[in-house]
This record gives C-alpha cells, sequence and structure tokens, in this order.
C-alpha cells in the first residue's frame, strides 16, 4: 500500500455569520498518497479551492484536521505553518504569479532563497530544474517574454525546486488551450510525479481527467463520489 | 546582501518607471528641503557677518539691539565703565553705520561703514593688499574684497571716492570671513573719523568690544553690564539673538517652514503614493510569496529595505543636486546667500527618513493583510 501524503478528517469552512453564513466545505474526509496524482473535480462553487487552501496550510478550517505525518498543521504556530508550506507543499498558481520583473531563473530559485540558500547556490540549483522542465535557454528571461505554456513549466520549476512531498496544481489548464493543457499535465505525470510526491490538481476542465490516478468529485461543499482515474488502462 | 533582500531590490530597480519616479519624488524633496534650509542657513550666517568678521568674544549694546545693522547708539561713559569691571582685560569702541559713497562714475552706492577704536584697531580684517597702519593716513579707508566689492566699481589702492562731502581713498583691500546680509560693500576706517565723516547722533559709540581675561569673569561682566542697563553677550549669544531676530521677527523663519513642509509633502505625496502603487501592482505577487511560505517579517523586510533603499538613494541625489545648484549659483550670483550646514543635512534626513516610514508603513500593512487564499481565489 502507499504511503499516505495527507489526510483530511471532517474538514468544515464556513464565511460570514449569521444569515450572511455561507458553508463552503461541509465535514470532508479524504486521504491522499505519495505517488498518486490526485484530481479534485466539481463545478464552480462546489468548494475545491477551499478545500486546497485547507489541506495546503493556508486557508485555517473552521473545523477538522489536515494530517501530515501525523501531525495535525493546524496546530501549528503561523510560521511553523509558512515554513510547512515551504517545504511539503509546491504552488502552482492558475495565474502562475511569477515577478515579471525577474529572470526565468530567479522567479524559480524563489522557494530556495526563501529557505536560506545561498544566492548563487538557488539559482545553479533553479536552473537544473528549468532544465527538467525544458527551459534551460530560456533561463535570462522574463516571464512575460514567454508563452503562456512556458510560464506554466515555469511555475513547475518553481514548485518543485524545494522538493515539496505535495505538488498542488489549481486549474493548471485554464489559461491554456486544450491541447497545451493537456501536454503540460502529460508532462507532469510523466516527468514531476514520483513515488515520493503526490500531486493534486483541483480542475473543472473534464479534458485531462484521463492522467488522474483517483478524482475526487465535490459538490455543493461534500465529496460526493471517488472514482478511479483511467491512468492506468491506458 | 541576504538573498531576500536581492529579490526586494530586483523587484524594485527592475521597474524601472515606478523606481525612477520614486527617486524622482524624494529627491525633488531633499531638493527642495535643503535649498530652503540652506538659504536660511546662509541668510543667518550673512546677518551675522560683522560678528564673525570682528571675532571680538563679548558685545556690549542697548538691549533693545537686536541685530548688527540697527544699533543704538550708547553714551561715552559705558565704555568707560565697562573698562573698569572686574574681568575685562579691555573694551573697545567700534562704530557700525550706514552710509553713501559717490564713485568716481558720479553714481552713488550705499555701504556699510566699521570704524575701528584708533588706539588698538581692535577687529581689523586681514588685508590682501596694502597696510593696516595706512588706515591713520588721511582719508584712509578700507575695502573689504567680497561678493560687494564690484558694487564700489571694483577699486584699487589710490582709488578715491566722496562720503558726506569727504574725501575718501582706498588703502587697502582686505578679506573677510562673511558677506553682510544686504548687498552692501562695506569699508573699514577709524573710529574717530567714522564719527567724523558720518552724520552721527548724540551718542556714537554703536558697541563696545570686550576681551575677558577669563572666560570664567563673563558671567560677573554680563552682570555688571546688566546694573548700567546695558547688555553684554558673547559672540555666540549675539549670533543667536540676530538668527532668532531674523527667524522669529521678521516672518523669514515662518516663511522657510512653511516652504519646506511643502516640500516634505510634496515628496511625501510622490513618494508614498508611487510606492503604494508599486505594492498594489506586486500584491498579489507578495501573496504568492506568502503562499509558497515567505514569513511575514520577511515580506515586511522587504518592503523596508526597498522603501530605505530608495530613500537613502534619493537623498544622496538630493543633496548633491542642492550642492550643485548652490555653486553653479554662486559662480553667476556672488551675494547668493546660501550655506550647506550639517543641520540642513539633518533636518533633510530625519525628513527622509519620516517619508520612507510613513511610505513603507502604507505598504506594509497591505501587504500584511494580504491572505495567500485570495491568491488562490483569484
Amino acid at each position: 500500500m502507499a504511503n499516505l501524503a495527507v489526510k483530511a478528517s471532517n474538514l468544515a469552512k464556513w464565511f460570514g455569520e449569521g444569515e450572511a453564513k455561507t458553508m463552503a466545505v461541509k465535514d470532508v474526509s479524504f486521504e491522499a498518497y505519495l505517488g498518486e496524482m490526485l484530481f479534485i473535480v466539481g463545478p464552480s462553487g462546489s468548494g475545491k479551492t477551499t478545500l486546497l487552501s485547507m489541506i495546503s496550510g493556508i486557508l485555517r478550517p473552521n473545523s477538522g484536521e489536515v494530517l501530515l505525518e501525523d501531525k495535525n498543521i493546524w496546530n501549528l504556530s503561523n510560521d511553523d505553518i509558512a515554513e510547512f508550506r515551504l517545504n511539503k507543499i509546491g504552488f502552482v498558481f492558475q495565474d502562475y504569479h511569477l515577478f515579471p520583473r525577474l529572470t526565468t531563473v530567479e522567479n524559480v530559485a524563489i522557494p530556495l532563497i526563501l529557505k536560506k540558500h545561498d544566492w548563487n547556490e538557488s539559482l545553479s540549483i533553479a536552473m537544473h530544474y528549468l532544465e527538467i522542465v525544458g527551459l534551460k535557454e530560456r533561463a535570462q528571461l522574463q516571464p512575460v517574454k514567454l508563452s503562456g505554456g512556458e510560464q506554466q513549466r515555469v511555475a513547475i520549476a518553481r514548485a518543485i525546486a524545494s522538493s515539496p512531498d505535495i505538488l498542488i496544481f489549481d486549474e493548471p489548464t485554464a489559461s491554456l488551450d486544450g491541447d497545451t493543457g493537456r501536454k503540460i499535465v502529460e508532462f507532469v505525470k510523466e516527468n514531476i510525479l514520483n513515488e515520493k510526491r503526490c500531486i493534486i490538481i483541483v480542475t473543472h476542465d473534464s479534458r485531462i481527467y484521463e492522467y488522474a490516478d483517483r478524482i475526487l468529485k465535490m459538490e455543493d461543499g461534500r465529496i460526493t463520489g471517488v472514482e478511479a482515474g483511467d491512468w492506468h488502462e491506458k | 546582501m541576504k538573498g531576500i533582500l536581492k529579490i526586494a531590490f530586483k523587484l524594485l530597480v527592475n521597474d524601472k518607471g515606478k523606481f525612477a519616479a520614486l527617486l524622482v519624488g524624494i529627491t525633488f524633496a531633499v531638493f527642495l528641503m535643503i535649498m530652503m534650509t540652506s538659504m536660511f542657513a546662509g541668510i543667518l550666517t550673512r546677518a551675522s557677518s560683522t560678528v564673525l568678521n570682528i571675532g571680538a568674544k563679548m558685545w556690549v549694546m542697548d538691549p533693545a539691539v537686536n541685530n548688527v545693522s540697527s544699533s543704538i547708539p550708547m553714551p561715552d561713559y559705558v565704555l568707560d565703565a565697562v573698562r573698569s569691571i572686574n574681568g575685562v582685560k579691555y573694551a573697545v569702541p567700534l562704530y557700525s553705520g550706514g552710509a553713501l559713497v559717490k564713485l568716481r562714475s558720479g553714481i552713488y552706492q550705499s555701504v556699510t561703514v566699521v570704524g575701528l577704536d584708533d588706539s588698538t584697531l581692535f577687529g581689523r580684517p586681514e588685508l590682501i593688499e596694502g597696510k593696516i597702519e595706512d588706515i591713520f593716513a588721511e582719508n584712509a579707508f578700507i575695502v573689504v574684497e567680497d561678493a560687494e566689492f564690484r558694487k564700489l566699481e571694483n577699486p584699487k589702492i589710490g582709488t578715491e571716492f566722496e562720503i558726506n562731502d569727504n574725501r575718501g581713498v582706498v588703502v587697502g583691500l582686505a578679506k573677510a570671513n562673511s558677506s553682510g546680509l544686504f548687498g552692501v560693500p562695506t569699508l573699514y576706517t577709524t573710529y574717530n573719523r567714522a564719527i567724523t565723516y558720518i552724520p552721527s547722533t548724540r551718542f556714537t559709540t554703536s558697541f563696545i568690544l570686550i576681551e575677558p581675561k577669563k572666560s570664567s569673569d563673563i558671567p560677573f561682566i554680563q552682570a555688571q553690564v546688566q546694573k548700567l542697563g546695558y547688555e553684554a553677550l558673547t559672540d555666540d549669544e549675539f549670533m543667536q539673538k540676530i538668527s532668532n531676530f531674523y527667524k522669529y521677527q521678521t516672518g523669514l523663519g515662518i516663511n522657510v517652514l512653511i516652504m519646506t513642509v511643502i516640500s516634505f509633502i510634496v515628496g511625501l505625496s510622490i513618494s508614498g503614493q508611487t510606492f503604494y502603487t508599486f505594492i498594489l501592482e506586486n500584491l498579489e505577487k507578495f501573496g504568492a510569496l506568502k503562499a509558497i511560505g515567505a514569513k511575514g517579517s520577511e515580506l515586511v523586510s522587504m518592503i523596508l529595505f526597498q522603501a530605505t533603499f530608495t530613500a537613502f538613494l534619493g537623498y544622496g541625489l538630493g543633496v548633491g543636486l542642492a550642492a550643485l545648484m548652490i555653486m553653479a549659483a554662486k559662480l553667476r550670483l556672488p551675494d547668493y546667500a546660501a550655506q550647506i550646514t550639517y543641520i540642513n543635512l539633518g533636518i533633510a534626513f530625519i525628513m527622509v527618513v519620516i517619508i520612507a516610514g510613513i511610505s513603507s508603513y502604507i505598504g506594509v500593512r497591505k501587504v500584511i493583510r494580504i491572505e495567500p487564499f485570495d491568491i488562490f481565489r483569484g
């Protein structure tokens, strides 16, 4: 049996109070394993992003716990949670959020710099990850000079630069055309996923469901079903 | 430089438009603040020029006197009384007054005439040309070669002029430490010639200059002079009195203060707003950094570094620009009264630190409040 990457138990989150109270996530429990690519899918407003934020240490749940290496991350101090995110989680944001005034390699080096690596050492390691995503020759360009797909790959390089156990993608294909989106996810599946890493992707793009090992379906703040993806059948 | 600060540095300087706007804002503010306060300092120094040039340790005057150019003559007995005070090594009279001279071209020019004690010439200037003893020659005057010198049509030794229908002859050219405030040339002569050639009131002694035996005698001398109904001030106290007069009784001080505050507000507005826009534009990126794992303290240090770096660079540029401007102005306008002092620099520095502090406070508040969850939510 695969090793557990993260376990969410009875997570609930609501916004507002009284009549304005909106339940975003209702009593959600699930487990994600190292070596798997887990998709969280569902319509807009179903609570996917809120759930993703809670398990990645970004949004504090109103109830429930997120266990990582048997520790509830929400019992940690804010600085420790930041440290946890830096060391254990890699983020690929929907809009990438690359710094336009930094070069590609400097963008990738950011997590390493935050981990107090020396500047030159960080750039050298970042170059290695740029090579993995096939953008070594673009290292000195600013992100604005790259295509959407290339920017996505820079964001991936930045996310994996700190060697995180869990990689989180928020709508990775939303800003890409269908073909590029599929290629990116396929690239991630083949080159980034390994037995020591779990990849969680939030998406409502059904064209990439085929790459999932498992799919959690969400609707109205609840998990309505878990399906095995068809990757293994391919 | 720490990595995180290097990122902050690159984010700042690589955004050339914003960085330039920030620098222009702070440089302009510093430039204006330095120019304003330097002009004020220059004016104050010039207002005390006679005190500096004469170099006496103590000055006796009527208590109503608040600057050298508006002296109130004292009766002769005051000089005798002062000379008899214990602790006074010697005391001499000084005449200081205005007169009109008619130049060889027929033009009339206002001058300040300083009459030095005939027997000691105490307070005599350093001569560039001529000999000091020539001041005792008939109709002799020494001209100070300062910024106003050319107004006397650049006289040489032997040049003649008319002063109240008396003949005057230049017997020497002197160097002065400081030029006067009102753009009037200065002539030195003996005390007796000054009171003879220039129409005077019943009393003729403008000031009495004292050399105390010891510094510790000064308070006693001051107390004794006060008993006579007059005031004895050290040179520093007199300069401070003159300075206070221009600061608080002429409107000059408040005007300079207002201009300095306006410069500060202009600088704060430009820099604060530009820095705020800069932070707003990068807010999502700061949020992304927070999501990745940057601690609040690291983001704060980035913003403080950016604000401080810009402020100090702008300060340096502003001071440099002001110094260049003053230098250039003095080359073209010898009368231009501006002087950069440590106090000017200190005031501008404090104001720049306040600008940087307020600008970064605005930025820090925004960045601290950004939630990484907002980045996800889009």
